[in-house]
Order: C-alpha cells, then sequence, then structure tokens
C-alpha cells in the first residue's frame, strides 16, 4: 500500500445521514473480478439517469467538484453490506478522505485498509464544515494524518481520533496481511496447543 | 472476574496481542461465496502463498446466480465470469465448494448452508465477506462480516487483526403474541433503538422471549443485528442449539459430541459480567412490524401510520424522512395498511429457511395470491428446497399463484436478474430497504413471512393477524 501523506483539498459536501454502501456502489456493480472501473459508479443511482445522463443536480456532477478528494458526509456513513468495493469505489474516484460524525464499523476497517482516511469529528465541527463550505464551495481543509489535524483555512486546527495501529499502518504502508504472515510460529503454536 | 460469552470465546482465539496493536484473532470457520472472494484469491496468487486451512474454509454460491431452472444457462456474462471464478479458485487452493456444478445438493446462501451442514458450532469464530455473517452467532458463535482485504488475510492465515468490540445486551423479556414473530422482533428493536445503535459493538441477545424462540428463528433476529449497527450479534447456547447441531454432517461425533456440549455449556456469560449497555424490549408489545422507509430503522407496526416530517425537530432527521417519503411515494400520516403492493419476495438469508417456508405456506393455503401480485419464494438452499418440497409446500405455494425457484440470495440483492421494476412496491422477507436495493427505482416494506404472505393474498400491506 502506498504511504498517507498530508494533503490538502477542497471539499464535496454529502449532508444526507446514513449513506449506506448500496448508495456508495449498487450490487449490479459487483460482478467484476478486480478493482477495475467501480469510481465511475459511486453512487451511481444518485449521479446518473437511467440512461447514464449524469443528473446535473447531484453534486459529483457538478464541474468545480472535479478532483477533490475529501468528501464530508452525514452521520453513520457506510452502513449496510460489508463491500469493500465501496472504499475501492470511493478512492478509484478519487477520495482520500470521508469526514463524518461516525462510520459504520465494516466500512471504517475497509477504509482503512485501501489508503481512505475515515475522520470522525463532532457535531459542532461537522455543522461548522458544512456552513463552511455552504458560505464558501471552495473552501480547502489540509489533513495531516501524522498530527491527526484537520487544519481549516483560518488556520484553526481540529484534531480527529485514529488507533495508532492503523496510523502507523497509512503512514507507513505497512501490508496487514504481511504482518500477519510473519506471525507464523505463533499462529502454529496456537494450533498445535488447541489441538492437544 | 465473570466473562460474557463474548470475552469468552475473544479470549479463546487471541493468538498473540501486542501492545497498542490489534488483537490476532484466529478464525475457525471461513464461509466464502463468488461476489466478495475473487480479489483476495488474486491477492494470494500474486503473494505466491497458499490457503492456510482448506479444511476450515468452505465455498458456496448465492448472490449472483439465477434462481430459475438449473437447467438454463446463465445470462449474465459477468455473473458466470465471476462463478466460474470461485470454481477455478476452490479447485486450485483445495477448497470443498457447494456450487452449481459440484455439491449441488448443499448449495445455497452461506448464512443458511453453514448451520445446516453443521459446520456453525458454539463458541467458533466465523467469518465471511458478507455483513449477514452476525446470522451464525444464533449458535453462541462470534461471526461477523469482513471486506474482501480481510478474506485475503483469513486465507492467508486463518487469522485476522481485530480490536475487542463492546458487548451490548439486547433483552427481551414477555412473550410473543399470535402472530409476531422472530422477524418483528429484530424489525421491532432497530425501529426503537436506530440503525447506528450497535456501532462499535456486538449485541447480545437475553430475556425468556429469546430464549423460546428455535434456532431458525434466533437466526433471524441475530441475521439483521448488523441492520442495528452491530457487527455481529449473539445468542447464549442451550439445549435448543445443542439439538439443533446433532447428528448435522459436520457436527461432532459420538465421544467427540459429549465433549464438545460439555465446553459449549460453559460458554454462557457468568453471573454478573459486565454489559457495556443494555437495550430492552418487551415482547408483550410487539405487533406485526413493517418498514415505510430507506433504512431498516425506519419501521412501525403494521397498523401504524407513516411519520410526518414537519413533526421532526432535528433537521437533518428530517430531511432523511422527507427524502425517504419522496422516494418510496408515501404521504406522512398515511396508513400502510391497504398500500397496493406488486411484488412478494419470500426468502434472503433472514427468512427462507424451512420454518419460514412452513408459515408462509401455512397462510397461503386454501388461498389465493391478489392476481396483480407476482411472488416470488426463493428457498434458502438445495436442502431446504428438497425438505419442502418432500412436504408438498410446493404445491401449495404455486397453487396459490407463486412462482417456486431454485436457492439464492435472489430479489435481497438482485444481482441475478430477480429485481423490482422502477417504482414498483414489493414486500419483502429480507433485511434491507434501501433505495434501489431490489433493483433501481424499486420500493422495499420489509416484514415477515406471514406479513407477506398475508399481503400477497390481500394484493396490498396486510395485518396477518386479521387472517390466522
Amino acid at each position: 500500500m502506498e504511504k498517507y501523506t498530508t494533503f490538502d483539498s477542497r471539499i464535496v459536501p454529502l449532508a444526507n445521514e446514513n449513506v449506506d454502501t448500496d448508495q456508495i456502489i449498487p450490487a449490479r456493480f459487483l460482478k467484476g473480478t478486480d478493482k477495475a472501473g467501480l469510481g465511475d459508479n459511486l453512487f451511481s443511482d444518485w449521479r446518473y439517469d437511467a440512461d447514464g445522463t449524469p443528473r446535473p443536480e447531484f453534486i459529483l456532477n457538478r464541474a468545480e467538484m472535479k478532483g477533490r478528494q475529501i468528501l464530508l458526509a452525514g452521520d453513520n456513513f457506510g452502513c449496510g453490506s460489508s463491500r469493500e468495493h465501496a472504499p475501492w469505489a470511493l478512492t478509484g474516484y478519487g477520495f482520500r478522505a470521508v469526514i463524518s460524525t461516525s462510520f459504520a464499523d465494516i466500512f471504517r476497517n475497509n477504509s482503512l485498509k485501501n489508503g481512505l482516511l475515515p475522520i470522525i469529528v463532532d457535531r459542532d465541527t461537522h455543522q461548522q464544515l458544512f456552513s463552511l463550505t455552504a458560505e464558501d464551495p471552495d473552501t480547502a481543509l489540509t489533513v495531516d494524518l501524522s498530527r491527526q489535524t484537520l487544519t481549516l483555512p483560518d488556520g484553526r486546527k481540529v484534531t480527529f481520533p485514529i488507533d495508532s495501529f492503523s496510523k502507523a499502518c497509512l503512514l507507513n504502508g505497512v501490508d496487514e496481511i504481511g504482518y500477519v504472515l510473519g506471525m507464523e510460529n505463533e499462529i502454529a503454536e496456537f494450533e498445535a496447543r488447541r489441538a492437544a | 472476574m465473570p466473562q460474557t460469552l463474548l470475552e469468552k470465546i475473544w479470549n479463546a482465539h487471541v493468538v498473540a496481542q501486542q501492545p497498542d496493536s490489534p488483537a490476532v484473532l484466529y478464525i475457525d470457520l471461513h464461509l466464502v461465496h463468488e461476489v466478495t472472494s475473487p480479489q483476495a484469491f488474486d491477492g494470494l496468487r500474486r503473494r505466491g502463498v497458499k490457503l492456510r486451512r482448506p479444511d476450515r474454509t468452505f465455498a458456496t454460491m448465492d448472490h449472483g446466480i439465477p434462481t430459475h431452472s438449473r437447467d438454463l444457462p446463465i445470462v449474465d456474462a459477468l455473473a458466470a465470469k465471476q462463478i466460474a471464478q470461485l470454481e477455478t479458485n476452490a479447485a486450485d487452493f483445495g477448497i470443498t465448494l457447494y456450487g452449481l456444478h459440484q455439491n449441488t445438493e448443499k448449495q445455497g446462501i452461506v448464512h443458511v448452508i453453514g448451520p445446516e451442514l453443521g459446520l456453525t458450532q458454539p463458541g467458533m469464530t466465523i467469518v465471511c465477506g458478507d455483513s449477514h455473517t452476525s446470522t451464525h452467532g444464533a449458535f453462541g458463535a462470534l461471526a461477523f462480516g469482513i471486506g474482501t482485504s480481510e478474506v485475503e488475510m483469513v486465507l492467508a492465515t486463518q487469522c485476522l487483526l481485530q480490536r475487542k468490540p463492546k458487548t451490548t445486551q439486547v433483552r427481551l423479556d414477555g412473550s410473543l403474541r399470535k402472530g409476531v414473530g422472530a422477524k418483528d422482533i429484530i424489525l421491532g428493536i432497530i425501529a426503537r433503538y436506530g440503525i447506528g445503535a450497535g456501532t462499535g459493538s456486538v449485541f447480545e441477545y437475553t430475556g425468556e422471549a429469546i430464549r423460546r424462540l428455535n434456532m431458525e428463528e434466533r437466526m433471524t433476529v441475530c441475521n439483521m443485528s448488523i441492520e442495528g449497527g452491530a457487527r455481529a450479534g449473539m445468542i447464549a447456547p442451550d439445549d435448543t442449539t445443542f439439538q439443533y447441531v446433532a447428528g448435522r454432517e459436520f457436527a461432532p461425533k459420538g465421544a467427540a459430541w459429549d465433549q464438545a456440549v460439555a465446553a459449549w455449556r460453559r460458554l454462557p456469560a457468568d453471573e454478573g459480567a459486565h454489559y457495556d449497555g443494555t437495550l430492552t424490549l418487551n415482547a408483550d408489545e410487539l405487533t406485526p412490524m413493517i418498514t415505510y422507509g430507506t433504512n431498516p430503522g425506519m419501521g412501525m407496526s403494521v397498523t401504524g401510520r407513516v411519520p410526518d416530517p414537519a413533526q421532526i425537530a432535528d433537521v437533518s432527521q428530517r430531511n432523511a424522512l422527507s427524502k425517504a417519503l419522496n422516494y418510496m411515494a408515501l404521504r406522512p400520516n398515511q396508513p400502510l395498511l391497504g398500500q397496493p403492493i406488486d411484488v412478494v419476495f419470500i426468502g434472503s438469508c433472514t427468512n427462507s429457511r424451512i420454518s419460514d417456508l412452513r408459515e408462509a405456506a401455512a397462510l397461503l393455503k386454501g388461498r389465493k395470491v391478489n392476481p396483480r401480485v407476482r411472488v416470488l419464494v426463493v428457498p434458502g438452499s438445495a436442502q431446504v428446497k428438497k425438505q419442502a418440497e418432500a412436504e408438498g409446500l410446493h404445491i401449495v405455494f404455486k397453487e396459490a399463484g407463486c412462482e417456486w425457484r431454485e436457492a439464492g440470495c435472489s430479489m435481497c440483492i438482485a444481482m441475478n436478474g430477480d429485481q423490482l421494476e422502477p417504482g414498483q412496491y414489493a414486500i419483502s422477507t429480507s433485511n434491507r430497504n434501501f433505495e434501489g436495493r431490489q433493483g433501481k427505482g424499486g420500493r422495499t416494506f420489509l416484514a415477515s413471512p406471514l406479513t407477506a404472505a398475508a399481503s400477497a393474498v390481500a394484493g396490498a400491506v396486510a395485518d396477518v393477524r386479521t387472517m390466522l
């Protein structure tokens, strides 16, 4: 995995609560055997008409949203299924962070394994961020994982929580599977102990 | 120190625990299906590692497979490719596959066949790349859904990196009334406490109303734990559990059985064990439930009225409800009873087991489905189908005007061609009413098999209690 670096980006605001993984990537796009192309179908049913025409009213279809790497989402983002296609679709589109007050557990785990940072902020900060983007749609933030901070345009810093293990994995681009493969002795001992 | 069910299972499966790191947790049973595994097997090949424990890994096909006659070809080229890929992966890595061409008599929805084959046992850690893995917790196992990266990790190492979740006790006292079942329990819990109530937590269901449920009913409750935000749902094992497991193909036999049961009897929470929170519900107060909105928490009594966004103070909740009612084309304060429906789906890992089909068939026997309604009955597994046919349930369904299908996930996830048309209303015994879940533009009311069957006859949302 690539190392997670500090970046600046403007924000895509999506205020809906409880955005489920069926909205992030509908099930009909789960038939692939690789990860390619999922970004094109991110939020497909909100983003396109039945004939595939982009819906102008949907936020991602506004020209100025192109290239933005931060999604500002409503409460309980990513609820529903375990499909890792959800973070694959978000990163495939170009997002590197999602900000919300809460994330569904499986989505959160899947995101951390794919270089997509789930940033939890308190309700006041959440509301302020939506207000800021409403006042100035070009509001940009700095996401600094090593310091666990979001920097607002006025220089104010908001810290966010992340467990130290996930943080280290993201910052160093650690391959978690490789890490556990390295514990072969412990796993074999555990199996032997249980078989005894 | 007194321990909960979760803590006992957790502690017995920690391979390693380094400070400030998640535990390396050993996985006893890994269930695999065609949709969330291809990229994981690719990962094994790229790394050049073998599957660590093929004997603890079992595969089936369920999400994308057609439920029409097995003699017909799969017309969806992508689905066909994905299915063929699982066949290749199972063969290459030495996994038992219950598929369309091998061991077909045991194929079925992954959360139906695990328990059915006796693979699912108390005290186990069980994972699958599917959020409804919570189903298996009905046996007193720690069972939860994982993403594809984690599928790859378990294939490679038989372990997962996990932090111990919190445990929330969900206690159901009292007893269920006639016409009210396990599905109404879980829809009632989620309607009351919300779809985020279990985030970061495992639900352990306790109380006399839970104790009285049979295993299939317990599975229905645990299945939808994830709809309450909990990755796992658990019920302490008891004689009901042991009787269900006994004699199944992969269940321990002889002296090993006696040893296993003795160990399983030690699993229930110790007196005075600490829960991080408790939610309660009185079973006496439950009525048949139905959802009106676009998440499983938007539910109410089938006799209720759709809530009015204008009555909701919180802006974002008000907006969410308005958006949901707009999608569902429902009006504030309207009753759902009598709301015309187009499709009824009886199936899914929530409600496709033999007892679900028996309930629905008992209601439909001697009655006809309203001609405006299409009814799909999709058994959860080939074995459920065989059992239902041995009991003549398929005749009851067909005579009533239902379609009797082959086993699969079908219209719960609508990946296989079984889907709603835009604007159609369905009563579904499945678990998710998200926008487009059962087909783009389709509108879903979640309910029990009894409510679904009653509504099929009425051609509209019905109160099954008037038909019993």
